[in-house]
This record gives C-alpha cells, sequence and structure tokens, in this order.
C-alpha cells in the first residue's frame, strides 16, 4: 500500500469525538496501530462479496419484540447509592459546557 | 430592450422552513424496557438496569411503539418498511449509555405529506423511531446551561419511545409552521399516538430556519431553534430568526450554520454552538437490537383501522355546514371534537349554520359534554325567538360547563320572552327619554341605533332580542 490510510490529524479528531487527550507521541503510536487495522480491513475488503446480501446484523432474525406490559425497575436509593453523587432523587454530575442532542 | 419594473429586493426576500418534531408515544411502557412511561413520577422511579445503561443489560424492542409508529407513518402517507436501529453517540449525562438508540439510514417511515387545511402541502422527509434522554437540571449562580456548577438527572424520561417526524423545507412562513404543528398534533391525537402536548414536553419542535433571495434561488444557511415550548413560541421564533438573518445578509454578513436557543422571556434567539456534523455522532447499526420488519398484513391492518382523520373530518362538517374547509370555525369544531355534535343537531333540524357558530364559540371551552337533543333544542328555542343570541349563548355555556335542560337554564335566569307590548313600551319611553339622539337618529346618525338598543336592554335587564329592537326603531324612524 503507497497512501497512509489514517493520518496523524484523523487521529486527533476521533480522539477529541472521543474525549481523549493524546500526547504527541500517542498520536504517532496509534495512527501506526490503527493503520494496521484499517489495512487488515482493507485486506478483506478486497474479498468478492458480489454475491453476499448485506447484513444489518449477524443474527438471521428480525422482529424481536416484547409486550407492552410494564416490569418493576429497581430501588432509586438503592441505584443512587452506586453513583458517585446524588442529590434530591436524582444522580449529581459535573457541570456541562456544551448541551447534548436532540 | 424595454425597461422592466424594478423588484424591491426587501419584498423578495424568501423564507425556507423545515420542522423537526419529536413526539413521545403514548405506550404503557419505554421502548426498551418495562419501565412504566409516566409523565411527571418522581425522579428516578421508573428506571431499570436497561435505560440506565448498566452493564450486562439488554434492550428488547416494545411491540406497541411500533404499531404507533406505523400510525403516524400510514396517516401521513409514508411507506412502513423495514427497518433498523443505530447508536448516535454523543457524550452527555442524559444518556448514561453515552449513546441514543435511533434509526438513521433504515428509518420506519419513509416520505409522506402533510396537508394544511388551506391545502398546502408539506412533504414528509421521514418519521423514525428512537429513544428520548433523561431530564437533566442545571444547577448554579448564573442560571444557564453554560457555566452551570452541576447538572441533576431524572432517567425516567430516558428510554420512552419517540417518534421523530422530519419535515421537508417547503414551509414559507411563522403561520404555515404554526399550522403544520396544530394539524400534526391533531393526526397524532386522532390516530391515538400520542397526547401531543407541549406544555408537558411530549410533542417538542425544532424549526430549521433559512432565507433565501426569491422562490428560485438556492437555500440560504439554516438555524436550527431549539426550546420552543407553544405554538406560539414557534411562530414567534421562526419571525424573530427570518428577521434577523435577513437584516444580517442586507448589512453585508452571512449566516452560520448554529443551534440557536429561543428566550421566550426576550422575544430573541441567541447562538449554543456550531452544529456539529452527521457524522460526528458516529452512527453505527445497533448490534444489540435485529432488524424490525413487520409483516404486510400487520401493516395492511393498521392502516385499515386507522380513524377518521382531522382532514376528512373537516370537509365532511364544512359540506354540511356549508363554510369553507380552512374556516376557523370548522378548524375549531373539529379541534375540539364538536363536529360529530354540530352534524347529529343538523340532521335532527338545527339550523346548521347557527349550531356550527354557538358550537364553536360557546362550547370550545366547555368542560362536559352536550347532549345532542338538549343542544338542538336550545337551538330551537333561539330560532324561534323565545330566547335572543345573548341569552342563548349564556343558557349554551351554562350546558357547557354545569349541564342540564336549556329551558330549565333559562327559566332559572329569568331569560323569559319579553313580550311584545312589554318590548315596544321600552322602545317607546327610551325615545322619549333621549329626544335628542332620537332627532340625530332620525336624520341619520345610524350608529345612535346601538345607544337606544343599549338602553332597552338595560331596562328590560337584557332581555330585550337586539334585532327587534332595531326593528322597531327603524318602523319608529319610518313614521
Amino acid at each position: 500500500m503507497s497512501e497512509p490510510v489514517i493520518s496523524g490529524a484523523d487521529v486527533v479528531r476521533v480522539a477529541a469525538l472521543a474525549r481523549l487527550a493524546l500526547r504527541p507521541d500517542e498520536v504517532d503510536r496509534f495512527t501506526a496501530q490503527l493503520a494496521d487495522v484499517l489495512g487488515h480491513a482493507a485486506e478483506v475488503s478486497a474479498l468478492d462479496t458480489g454475491d453476499v446480501v448485506a447484513m444489518a446484523h449477524p443474527f438471521d432474525l428480525t422482529g424481536v419484540m416484547r409486550a407492552d406490559e410494564p416490569r418493576p425497575g429497581v430501588d432509586r436509593d438503592e441505584v443512587l447509592a452506586q453513583a458517585p453523587a446524588a442529590e434530591h432523587g436524582r444522580f449529581r454530575v459535573p457541570g456541562i459546557g456544551v448541551s447534548g442532542v436532540s | 430592450m424595454t425597461s422592466a419594473p424594478t423588484a424591491t429586493r426587501e419584498a423578495a426576500w424568501e423564507a425556507v422552513i423545515g420542522l423537526e418534531v419529536h413526539c413521545e408515544l403514548a405506550t404503557a411502557t419505554k421502548l426498551f424496557c418495562g419501565c412504566p412511561n409516566v409523565f411527571g413520577d418522581e425522579p428516578n422511579t421508573n428506571v431499570c438496569p436497561v435505560c440506565l445503561g448498566l452493564p450486562g443489560s439488554l434492550p428488547v424492542f416494545n411491540r406497541a411503539a411500533l404499531e404507533l409508529a406505523m400510525r403516524i407513518g400510514l396517516a401521513l402517507g409514508a411507506e412502513v418498511r423495514d427497518s433498523v436501529f443505530a447508536r448516535k453517540n454523543y457524550f452527555y449525562p442524559d444518556m448514561p449509555k453515552d449513546y441514543q438508540v435511533s434509526q438513521y439510514d433504515r428509518p420506519v417511515n419513509v416520505g409522506g405529506v402533510l396537508k394544511l387545511p388551506d391545502g398546502t402541502s408539506i412533504g414528509v422527509t421521514r418519521a423514525h423511531l428512537e429513544e428520548d434522554t433523561g431530564k437533566s437540571t442545571h444547577v448554579g449562580t448564573s442560571g444557564r446551561i453554560h457555566g452551570a456548577d452541576y447538572a441533576l438527572i431524572d432517567y425516567n424520561r430516558a428510554g420512552v419511545p419517540l417518534v421523530e417526524i422530519v419535515s421537508e423545507p417547503d414551509i414559507r412562513s411563522a403561520d404555515a409552521a404554526k399550522a403544520y404543528i396544530n394539524e400534526l398534533r391533531a393526526i397524532l391525537v386522532a390516530v391515538g399516538a400520542s397526547d401531543a402536548r407541549m406544555e408537558e414536553g411530549s410533542l417538542r419542535v425544532d424549526a430549521n430556519v433559512s432565507v433565501r433571495p426569491g422562490p428560485d434561488a438556492p437555500f440560504g444557511t439554516r438555524a436550527e431553534v431549539k426550546n420552543l415550548n407553544s405554538v406560539r413560541s414557534l411562530g414567534r421564533a421562526i419571525e424573530f430568526e427570518i428577521a434577523r438573518q435577513i437584516a444580517l445578509l442586507e448589512s453585508g454578513g452571512r449566516v452560520i450554520q448554529e443551534t440557536r436557543h429561543w428566550d421566550d422571556g426576550g422575544g430573541r434567539t441567541s447562538s449554543m454552538r456550531s452544529k456539529e456534523e452527521a457524522e460526528d455522532y458516529r452512527y453505527f447499526s445497533e448490534p444489540d437490537l435485529v432488524p424490525i420488519a413487520p409483516d404486510a398484513s400487520w401493516v395492511t391492518a393498521v392502516a385499515e383501522a386507522l380513524p377518521v382523520l382531522p382532514a376528512q373530518r373537516r370537509a365532511a362538517l364544512a359540506d354540511k355546514v356549508g363554510l369553507a374547509a380552512d374556516n376557523q370555525v370548522i378548524v375549531t369544531l373539529v379541534g375540539q371534537d364538536l363536529d360529530a355534535l354540530v352534524c347529529a343537531a343538523t340532521d335532527a333540524g338545527a339550523d346548521p349554520l347557527l349550531a356550527a357558530n354557538r358550537a364553536a364559540n360557546e362550547l370550545a371551552t366547555a368542560t362536559r359534554a352536550v347532549a345532542v337533543g338538549d343542544f338542538v333544542r336550545l337551538l330551537a328555542m333561539e330560532t324561534s325567538g323565545a330566547l335572543t343570541a345573548t341569552q342563548a349563548k349564556a343558557v349554551l355555556t351554562a350546558m357547557g360547563t354545569s349541564g342540564g335542560d336549556p329551558a330549565a337554564i333559562a327559566s332559572d335566569r329569568g331569560f323569559e320572552a319579553l313580550p311584545g307590548d312589554a318590548l315596544s313600551a321600552a322602545v317607546t319611553s327610551a325615545l322619549a327619554a333621549h329626544p335628542g339622539e332620537w332627532e340625530r337618529y332620525r336624520k341619520g346618525e345610524a350608529k345612535l341605533g346601538g345607544f337606544f338598543v343599549g338602553k332597552v336592554m338595560a331596562a328590560t335587564g337584557g332581555k330585550a332580542d337586539g334585532k327587534a329592537v332595531t326593528a322597531l326603531l327603524a318602523e319608529h324612524a319610518a313614521r
């Protein structure tokens, strides 16, 4: 293979999305390791899969469903006791810089 | 070349609006676990290992959620397809798993159309299933999300089934956006998919707004407006955003693609964050759930069981009453489920237009159902002149709040028809008491008619029929 499959910039970006802070030497190390992983994927991609139907799931199963019937959950106090912090029956988490998805 | 009229640039701006509606489904349990789907319970009392994202727990899909999602899709004329769940990855504590299970490239409902009461068609891109997030309360001295000291999380809502209905960018005004939401809400309620209450958050709307210099120009850069808690807020926020973008562009600036927060008190939108690109969510198919593939007979059964939709009900009522289908009276009657009453009253011989107007005005906020027979009798009392219009309205309002027989209510309130000679006498004494005004009325000051009607009303304790008084005034004037 001539073209590098992943650049250091790609690794920095993916790390940022995963909220990982990498040192420069780690960026180099993971760039090389991820290139190996992607290289293997490229070898698999080289196989002729023209006759294989795309799958959304490895199991040959669809439509596994349950009835809309309530079941008991867990005790709130027991769950909150395992959290790092709780307040007024809620989980207490650090302040948030940016908001999430819709 | 002859000179063409110059177009006014200011008037040429066109707004382009698309709406994303999140609708909580009226199931008994959550999307992937048996925790109750209830609004307003004590925090974190409807949680289990699945919706708390505890290691080793596995989701199992709720059949009822699929049925309700199919009802929504079929009511919007969408195609129900085999679908696949995907993980939408993001870091935010309102989802304990660090991803939301949604649908991405294979949603359950594809395509569709929503017709506004005025006949405008708004395309529906898709209506897919996903799980709701938990509820965060931001605590801190600033009172804002940014810079809050900490947040408190309630996971009761995490995992509640949602259908996200995405419109095409076919909406062109704030009023049309409001009409779209009102119509969609009516459909969601009619098919039993959701209670669709914006104030409780079971219906949430985000608006994508852009402007362009005319209907043939390419779409401009859009901003997504969030925190719209009522249909009124939606309209105000869109109007603000359109004006903001036009002012920005006309002053040489450019619109940036971002999410903006609507501040209802301040009446303005403000920037929240730059919009993340779609690939930043790193969607991939959810390995813990298998594809959904409802068989054709189930889809057909759901389609056949759909109720008569609001648009069809408006058309039927409009036909019966003789008004246009987008007349506000018709829209109100169907919106308040009063169309059946008006149709039944009309079938029983009541004046259709009178029935429609009285029901739309006096029963729209009724707290109890009025029996068809009582409604018909009340209308007959007004038509025959036994009650004046004002009296009939008061009696009907009472019927809709405390119930009862119209004749009994009228009698309790002393609403007996004024004998003709008593009315005549009241008119004569009013004329005698105000000779100056009467002279001016006779000489053509028609608005003084209202003055005399008021005097006669006061003298008769409101029992006089305004129309009869006006007729008597005309008679006197002609003498």
